[in-house]
């Protein structure tokens, strides 16, 4: 009884150093043990709350995983058809510009079957966040061949591993979407360490502050795991991703603002 | 305001009408034979006076989820295209059923199938009034017949959209489109401030959270999602059935034809009536719901019903459900993007009641 009073006298408000992000509901995630897909909900979560933009935001869903998204955060969403994210995001930023908006969207959805609403929503400029998760994989059909999926990489459609003379190359989405126009911001980040954590939630605060100048798409992909149908422990799974995701998928900008690039140029001149 | 008079294509007449009745957002895809509600649009730049979005998307797809988004904000939403790209669109349309979205779709009939031809057809019956898309739907369907339905069913469809919370197809076709004619046009309406309950809008503290989707992984609660959808189309059939009657208050023969082919059956009425023979016809303004009742009533008069479409026999069957076998019906029309001539309707007459 003694050792039961005792950690109710550490439970207090003051020793907390970690607690429920405001914005997530309560309904336990649909998410595999060790994914990231939960983690980046949280840091999306905290971003919306932190920015007090819930009663701003409309948040669209993919097909995918993280199909149910709309039950685990608190704001306004609406469920589009596959990979057609991007075209409801225009319709809905256009008609009502002073809201946040943003597509949340794994890889079959954005890379495959959403590759021109993809491409275009960021050729036109929508002003516009597009969150990319990119673990390889098509994860809730069962670990189907992505056109993410690295050369070589087993798979339930690629079962000898993916032979690029047949199957093609992996899409480098983020790398076309950099070059266009349209784009305003583009980062590859991850969530796998709370270094990195840290960076993708840095991300997505500038994409919030960058959507309300009105100067293009932003596009975040955060290349992430897939434990359960990469066969591996969540461990192994994100040592993997380090091994093999990272030098094909490297993190970091793609493209920032060019009003900062101006900026970093004239400081180091200064510096020089 | 009062009403101005144009002369006007079909197809310009949607998109002024449009503009007219407060529309919030067209989202669209050149093809022939519609591009002129696009381009009439481009050319008026309704969003520096009404505030209209008009949009050229990438793809007959993107453009009707456009249409999704922009509808589940609440707003008057819609597009346009022909056959081929509103087959592309059907994806789309389904998920908006599915949703139970309100928004406009505007089909100018091309002769299919597959890429077919440009010229007027009736061949698109079956997939607007029996869904088109996957799962238990159905639109609102309405059939023009003039370049003023054209324009005055702009509005028909929005409120028939947000009473019911379902897409409106306006089946038009490739003649109504392009054919010009004298247009009443209404006063400009302004875009609605009010934004309905169910609508994204970003979530206040003050209620729940707003979702719009068409997914339920509960087979039970999905099928009572179904009985709901039901239940409201058969609300539909009971309160929204419109047709036009035509010279049959004494007819032996009725021919039953929407659009392009019941103008050119009130001719052939004509034509027949001078020879003597009793002909009226039946104009369906609603293809969904449909004038079943009507059509049962007047097939206990009638010796023969006669669907004349330009298509190889769709609405026939609707027919044929109606009477339910209280009389012949006959299905007759040009396919391929012939126009039947009214000459050929009466020579059909004739061949089926012989002598």
């Amino acid at each position: 009884m003694a050792e039961v009073t005792g950690i109710k006298e550490i439970i207090k408000p003051e020793n907390l150093v970690y607690k429920k992000t405001k914005l997530m509901t309560d309904k336990v995630l649909s998410y595999c043990p060790g994914c990231g897909h939960g983690t980046a909900h949280r840091i999306l979560a905290e971003i919306i709350d932190e920015e007090g933009l819930q009663s701003e935001t409309i948040g669209i869903c993919p097909v995918g995983c993280s199909v149910l998204l709309y039950e685990f955060i608190d704001i306004d969403w609406q469920e589009a058809a596959h990979g057609r994210a991007p075209a409801l995001a225009t319709a809905i930023k256009r008609l009502l510009p002073e809201k946040f908006v943003f597509t949340y969207q794994g890889d079959g959805d954005l890379a495959a079957i959403g590759t021109a609403e993809t491409i275009h929503a960021c050729n036109r400029g929508e002003n516009i966040l597009i969150i990319f998760i990119n673990n390889g994989i098509y994860g809730m059909t069962g670990g189907q061949m992505a056109p993410t999926t690295l050369p070589g990489m087993r798979s339930s459609t690629s079962p000898y591993g993916r032979d690029v003379k047949i199957m093609g190359n992996p899409l480098k989405m983020t790398d076309i979407v950099a070059t266009l126009l349209g784009t305003y911001y583009v980062t590859r980040q991850s969530v796998h360490t709370p270094a990195n954590v840290k960076k993708t939630k840095k991300a997505m605060r500038k994409a919030v502050q960058y959507q309300k100048l009105n100067k293009g798409t932003c596009f975040i992909e955060i290349v992430s795991n897939c434990p359960s149908n990469w066969k591996m422990t969540p461990v192994q799974s994100n040592k993997w991703m380090e091994e093999n995701m990272f030098p094909y998928y490297p993190l970091g900008d793609l493209k920032i603002p060019a009003e900062q690039i101006t900026q970093k140029t004239s400081n180091s001149e200064k510096n020089d | 305001m009062e009403k101005e008079l144009r002369l006007m294509k079909g197809n310009e007449a949607v998109a002024e009408a449009a503009i007219r009745a407060g529309t919030d957002g067209y989202f669209g895809y050149p093809i022939t034979p519609q591009s002129e509600i696009l381009e009439y649009l481009m050319e008026a730049k309704p969003y520096e006076t009404t505030g209209m979005v008009v949009l050229q998307a990438e793809s007959e797809v993107a453009a009707i989820n456009m249409v999704y988004g922009g509808a589940a904000c609440g707003k008057k939403v819609m597009t346009t295209s022909s056959s081929p790209g509103i087959s592309l669109k059907q994806e789309g349309i389904t998920y908006i059923a599915g949703a139970e979205l309100p928004c406009l779709i505007v089909n100018v009939v091309r002769g299919g199938p597959g890429l077919g031809t440009i010229q007027p057809a009736q061949s698109d019956y079956f997939q607007a009034t029996k869904g088109g898309g996957h799962g238990d739907y159905h639109l609102i369907v309405l059939a023009p017949a003039s370049v003023q339905e054209m324009a005055d069913f702009v509005e028909l469809s929005f409120d028939l959209a947000f009473k019911y919370r379902n897409p409106v197809m306006m089946l038009s076709d490739g003649a109504i489109g392009q054919m010009m004619e004298k247009v009443w046009l209404s006063p400009q309406k302004e875009r609605s401030k009010t934004v309905p309950g169910w609508a994204t809008t970003g979530k206040p503290p003050t209620r729940e959270r707003i979702i719009i989707t068409s997914l339920d992984l509960d087979p039970n609660a999905q099928e009572r999602f179904n009985q709901k959808l039901v239940a409201k189309y058969n609300e539909i059939r009971e309160k929204e059935v419109r047709y036009e009657e035509f010279q049959l208050e004494d007819a032996e023969y009725i021919l039953v034809a929407y659009g392009t082919s019941a103008r050119v059956c009130q001719k052939s009425v004509q034509l027949a009536r001078n020879e003597g023979i009793k002909v009226g016809l039946l104009r369906p303004i609603t293809l969904f719901p449909f004038p079943s009742k009507r059509l049962n009533e007047l097939a206990g008069k009638a010796k023969m019903m006669f669907s004349i479409e330009m298509s190889a026999g769709q609405m026939v069957e609707d027919v044929l459900l109606s009477v339910n076998g209280k009389v012949p019906v006959y299905h007759f029309g040009r396919m391929g993007g012939i126009v039947t001539a009214p000459e050929e309707v009466v020579e059909f007459l004739k061949s089926k009641i012989g002598g």
